[in-house]
């Protein structure tokens, strides 16, 4: 265990430092506990540039992911969405909506002894597909419902 | 300082279960206030759960997490009376740490 860096994250200044970890690439982001925010992924307006950002191709589609969502959300400030991978080697989870201003809404990255099988709630500003993407084994998969929004969640 | 989070940790066979509630605004930068100004984003951008020094969970969000952001998640090893971490930083820089005990 690396105490400097443990010291560094009790005193929140180390953000910078980690960053200075990642960019001189002694760690790998998923083995860090506390990750720099992915501003490049959390930029990206569709689903290729996000995959991009990630650093993941084209995700293969999968029966084996299950994501439980309302068909119908009435309040879209509010959506319960909750993914389940059956994959086995699951190492994250994330959450995509094709349609809001920001595709990508939320990563979960998943150690070992953690079940893969995330709840959240989720603002969505229109009717969109919602991706869940799963990262196993080092390859990416997908699954994609249609949530229809009666009332947006990104308006005034 | 924000206010603290509701965690609700429990053992439910061989699993842990915890449902975190945060108290946070979770500002998207998208909103207009009654002027017409811009409201700035104000998010949750990283969460950690620490259980016995090791990350059971890291999050990364984006504002379209829902206001007072709701998770769950569920992990192998806990026991009744462990306790389980759970860490925020947002856009501002400002951060949190609750604990809760497994029941």
């Amino acid at each position: 265990m690396n105490n400097a860096r443990r010291e560094a994250l009790k005193t929140g200044g180390g953000i910078t430092l980690l960053t200075l970890i990642f960019a001189s690439g002694f760690l790998k982001p998923g083995e860090a506990i506390s990750a720099e925010w992915n501003k490049a992924a959390f930029d990206t307006k569709n689903f290729a540039d996000t995959m991009k950002a990630l650093g993941g191709g084209n995700p293969a589609e999968s029966a084996d992911i299950v994501m439980t969502a309302p068909d119908i959300a009435e309040n879209g400030a509010v959506v319960p969405v909750s993914v389940l991978s059956k994959i086995p080697k699951t190492e994250s989870i994330a959450i995509l909506i094709e349609k809001n201003p920001n595709m990508l809404t939320a990563t979960f990255e998943i150690p070992e002894g953690t079940e893969p099988n995330i709840g959240t709630r989720v603002k969505m500003g229109q009717t969109s597909n919602v991706f869940a993407l799963v990262k196993a084994d080092g390859k990416y998969y997908t699954v994609a419902k249609e949530i229809k929004v009666t009332l947006g969640g990104c308006g005034g | 300082m924000a206010d603290p989070m509701r965690i609700r940790a429990s053992v439910q066979g061989d699993a842990a279960d915890v449902k975190v509630l945060f108290s946070h605004e979770m500002e998207t930068g998208q909103r207009k206030d009654a002027n017409g100004q811009i409201v700035p984003a104000h998010f949750i951008q990283t969460v950690n759960a620490m259980f016995k020094g090791r990350s059971v969970l890291a999050a990364q969000w984006g504002p379209a997490v829902s206001k007072n952001p709701f998770l769950n998640f569920r992990f192998k090893g806990a026991a009744k009376g462990d306790k389980i971490q759970i860490t925020w930083v947002d856009t501002k820089g400002d951060t949190r740490t609750d604990e809760a005990t497994f029941t």
